[in-house]
């Protein structure tokens, strides 16, 4: 471990991929929300065109391709806010229209030596320089900025658009706004883990926090912390494995999905067992439905026919305490817990 | 309740549709403040077209809007017009509480630069409580049942105290536990001097909440009146269906215009 972090380009590869983890799923978070978790591979796959113009034109492959990308993804905005269903295949046109003059630009630039060419693709996060790392760091610092700022109307209009544009939310421009995070994003994460690849990690992350969190809130926090555990703990893995920093961040962020599948349906068999519904309940409680309400820790339990409900998700669940009444007491088909 | 004599809602030879094309046409409507009326007619005969036009999301083509005295054009503040959607996914493909949906009903009166704080906190626990959800807060919408997470809707749209508020059949499969409870939430707001369109198939689930029906057939408005007017309009319908075998106008007997 010291002898990684003694070396330099070691050190600015953990870094690099320190900004990555925190801020793809930030981003992430809201393509898997919009149920647009391709988007980040399709601003990829221009941005690639980007690379190599940069490339070509000796000047910074980072620059041009956070140009191609941000333009894709206001591009992308604009064509699904006309709505016509041809924007489906101009999408398809661009995405694909970006990645291959990505490839003929660089190979016309740089003969057939593809090296170049595989580490935009796959990462080349050793490469990376200090100066890179301090403009990728700032990014980063804009990326999660505006995130923490705009978060709740970024739900909104994710969640619920023709509501928001309804209520008065300036739909259009969050949904640039998140559009250019993301091509920002794309283009952080280009050197850690490849064009290819970016959307594994503002994807899968999140995909995982789903498994852990029962709010918005608390996924947006599971989803930072995987994405930084797969992203640090991959590029550190790939070097003592010897492997592929990107390859590696991924499959461990897909692990982590795994294990965390595992953890949330576990969870979820524990609470089904601890606890019991008050089954065909056709009633719902409230103040003056007629029902004694007794408070019972941190929330309101109501006396029905001996029993003691409480709200829980979309029905009610049993909390007894004291004497049990006997089961043929109700037509109810309903158990106890003990909490 | 401020007292006002000028109308909530004033439509004249008002056309709404998409993409430049019309769907309802030549509609004159007025309506004050306090009224309830519920919008009637079969699928596809603009009904919805007509409501989300004064939302703003279906295009106004022809004709003046006037909506709380401002053409429609022109009116800022679209909070001052409450939306339920009729919708089946309430947060896209995440999890997220009931408090966190009905906290976005209020970002647009925020500035931009200001997250949520204690004011409006309070404000959607009031919402909340109004539609009998305050002890779901903290529950993943999803995990709701139908009416459970309609009436999540209707507290996403009160929370912002709305003037008008729309709702698009807000009483479509719910269960009867929540159509109750429901009904009360409508009562409630109709009580209180809330102006309600509400767009339906059920007019039973409203009764007594409802002081007035549009119905909407081919995009023309073809009824404006009373319930009990309505009873008398459907019963000459159907009593000229039965006569003979010849196509009903659907300007026909019963048409207020
Ligand atoms: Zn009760
Ligand atoms: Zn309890
Ligand atoms: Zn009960
Ligand atoms: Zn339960």
């Amino acid at each position: 471990m010291s002898e990684m972090l003694s070396l330099d380009f070691m050190r600015n590869a953990l870094l690099a991929a320190l900004c990555v983890g925190l801020v793809a799923p930030m981003v992430g978070i809201f393509l898997v929300q919009r149920r647009l978790s391709l988007v980040g591979d399709g601003i990829g796959h221009v941005a690639l065109a980007g690379v190599a113009v940069g490339v070509a034109t000796r000047g910074s492959p980072v620059w041009s391709a956070l140009l191609a990308a941000t333009l894709a993804a206001v591009l992308i905005e604009v064509l699904r806010a006309r709505g016509r269903t041809s924007g489906d295949m101009a999408l398809a046109l661009m995405f694909y229209g970006g990645i291959a003059a990505g490839v003929v630009i660089i190979n016309r630039a740089e003969g057939a030596q593809t090296g170049n060419l595989t580490g935009f693709l796959f990462g080349s996060i050793t490469t990376t320089t200090r100066g890179e790392l301090i403009l990728f760091a700032v990014l980063s610092a804009l990326i999660a900025g505006t995130v923490l700022l705009l978060r709740q109307r970024l739900f909104a209009v994710a969640g619920d658009e023709e509501y928001a544009r309804a209520s008065g939310l300036p739909v259009l421009a969050l949904n640039i706004t998140l559009g250019v995070l993301t091509a920002i994003t794309v283009v952080v994460a280009m050197r850690v883990i490849g064009l290819l690849l970016i959307s594994a990690l503002m994807i899968v992350p999140n995909a995982a926090a789903q498994q852990l969190a029962g709010s918005f809130r608390a996924a947006s926090w599971w989803a930072v912390g995987l994405g930084v555990v797969a992203s640090v703990g991959g590029v550190s893995a790939s070097y003592q494995l010897d492997t592929a920093a990107g390859g590696t961040v991924v499959l461990l962020a897909i692990a982590l999905f795994a294990v965390a599948t595992t953890v949330g349906s576990l969870r979820r068999a524990l609470a089904r067992a601890r606890h019991r519904h008050a089954e065909r309940h056709l009633h719902e409680h409230g103040p003056g439905c007629g029902h004694e309400a007794v408070s019972h820790g941190d929330h309101v339990d109501y006396l029905h026919d001996g029993h003691r409900h409480a709200a829980h998700e979309g029905h009610y669940d049993e909390h007894a305490h004291g004497p049990q009444p006997p089961p043929e007491d109700s037509g109810r088909v309903g158990h106890e817990v003990t909490r | 309740m401020p007292v006002s004599t000028a109308p909530v809602l004033e439509l004249h030879r008002a056309a709404f549709g998409y993409r430049g094309r019309a769907v309802v046409t030549d509609v004159d409507l007025t309506v004050h403040r306090g009224e309830v009326l519920a919008v009637l007619g079969p699928n596809g005969s603009g009904k919805t077209t007509l409501v989300t036009g004064l939302l703003g999301l279906s295009e106004h083509l022809s004709g003046e809007v006037t909506v709380l005295g401002t053409p429609l054009a022109r009116l800022r503040d679209r909070t001052r017009v409450g939306y339920v959607p009729q919708r089946h996914t309430l947060t896209g493909g995440v999890r997220a509480t009931v408090t966190e949906v009905v906290t976005t009903g209020l970002l647009s009166g925020l500035p931009w630069w200001r997250p949520p704080g204690r004011r409006e906190r309070a404000a959607v626990d009031a919402a909340l409580e109004a539609v009998g959800l305050a002890d779901r807060a903290r529950f993943d919408v999803e995990t709701l049942s139908g009416g459970q997470q309609r009436r999540v809707l209707i507290a996403r749209a009160l929370v912002a105290r709305p003037e008008v508020l729309v709702m698009d059949e807000p009483t479509a499969g719910v269960d009867r536990a929540s159509q109750l409870v429901l009904a009360g939430v409508l009562h409630r707001l109709g009580e209180a001097g809330t102006t309600m369109l509400v767009v339906t198939h059920e007019l039973t689930a409203l009764r007594g909440i409802v002081d007035r029906i549009v119905e909407v057939e081919s995009g023309h408005l073809t009824f404006d009146g009373t319930p009990e007017g309505y009873a008398v309009h459907q019963g000459e319908l159907a009593r000229a269906a039965g006569r003979g075998p010849g196509v009903l106008s659907p300007t026909a007997d019963g048409a207020v215009r």
